[in-house]
């Protein structure tokens, strides 16, 4: 997977095929959101492999406790900074959406400050893993924190706000916007594949070269 | 193995042009519907009619290309400094 190339060709296409449709292909017109309702193949796809990163994080982490492999401390590592990436980018561009649809770029929505929160709680796994010098210690503390920040995640995403209400589409009242055939087509097989295809690659790159680094300093 | 993906991407393109004319007459027939329903809700229609929505489209696919040949770049860079530490 490390260093093969048809999923690479795969996540092109994938990107292609989410940027011709997503901008060209029928949506349904909603008041409010009008066309502004194909952020979804690229925002929510944000978020979703954004998800997707923490949780490959979550497995390396547990692979490296189990059998204290530094190589699974790289993968968990640079796993987590790319979820952080995407993250980031799910924010920005979630405040892009709402300033010109909700009327304000940042209003406190419950999911907003979840997001916050969540993303904070992985930022601080970065700090604590470079407060180390000690490499074994680094990796153990840091892949057991890495497991208590994914555990935030359920609390901070996935449950908190969809208890109150909030501005985003899904909550009460408010019906989600997948539930669109014409808006799924183009999430489900390409969007959110391709973005985290593209995130995959990014990441296995990342991997490379520490590996590499990590090997000249052993020379 | 590059001339087979260059073959592939040749081809893909074109099937896309292809599937975005497909989807434009789909677009009007659908929006006829939607536009009976909501008669009120602006969309970019006339954008679209006029061909302009390709233009941006043509744009995003152009910085999406060139981010993804950047990304080869370094792929292939990476690779070298690779075989490079393996000798």
């Amino acid at each position: 997977m490390l260093r093969q190339n048809w999923w690479k060709i795969l996540c092109v296409v994938l990107l292609l095929y989410t940027f011709v449709a997503g901008f060209l292909g029928p949506v349904p017109a909603r008041p409010i959101l009008n066309e502004t309702i194909r952020n979804y193949y690229f925002h929510i796809a944000m978020w979703f492999s954004m998800m997707i990163f923490f949780i490959i994080s979550l497995v390396y982490s547990i692979k490296y406790l189990r059998g204290n492999d530094h190589i699974f401390d790289i993968y968990a590592l640079e796993y987590a900074k790319t979820g952080i990436v995407f993250g980031m980018l799910g924010l920005a561009t979630g405040s892009a959406w709402a300033g010109f649809t909700w009327g304000a770029f940042w209003s406190n929505d419950p999911k907003q400050l979840g997001a916050v929160v969540a993303l904070l709680i992985y930022l601080a796994y970065m700090v604590l893993r470079n407060s180390m010098t000690d490499v074994d210690k680094r990796a153990r503390v840091g892949a057991v924190y890495n497991i208590f920040a994914f555990a935030m995640l359920f609390p901070t995403i996935w449950i908190i706000p969809r208890m109150v209400e909030s501005l985003h589409p899904g909550g009460a009242g408010n019906p989600a916007i997948n539930a669109d055939g014409r808006i799924r087509i183009v999430f489900w097989p390409g969007a959110l594949p391709g973005w985290t295809l593209l995130g995959v690659w990014i990441t296995t790159l990342r991997i490379r070269l520490q590996l590499l680094s990590e090997q000249r300093h052993h020379h | 193995m590059y001339k087979k993906v260059y073959a592939l991407l040749l081809f893909l393109s074109c099937w896309f042009a292809g599937l975005s004319v497909h989807a434009q007459d789909n677009t009007g027939q659908l929006r006829t519907v939607d536009s009976a329903s909501a008669q009120r809700i602006e969309m970019a229609d006339q954008l679209r009619a006029n061909g302009k929505i390709y233009v941006v489209v043509t744009v995003v696919i152009i910085i999406l290309l060139g981010l993804i040949l950047y990304v080869v770049r370094l792929d292939r860079k990476i690779a070298r400094l690779e075989k490079d530490a393996q000798k």
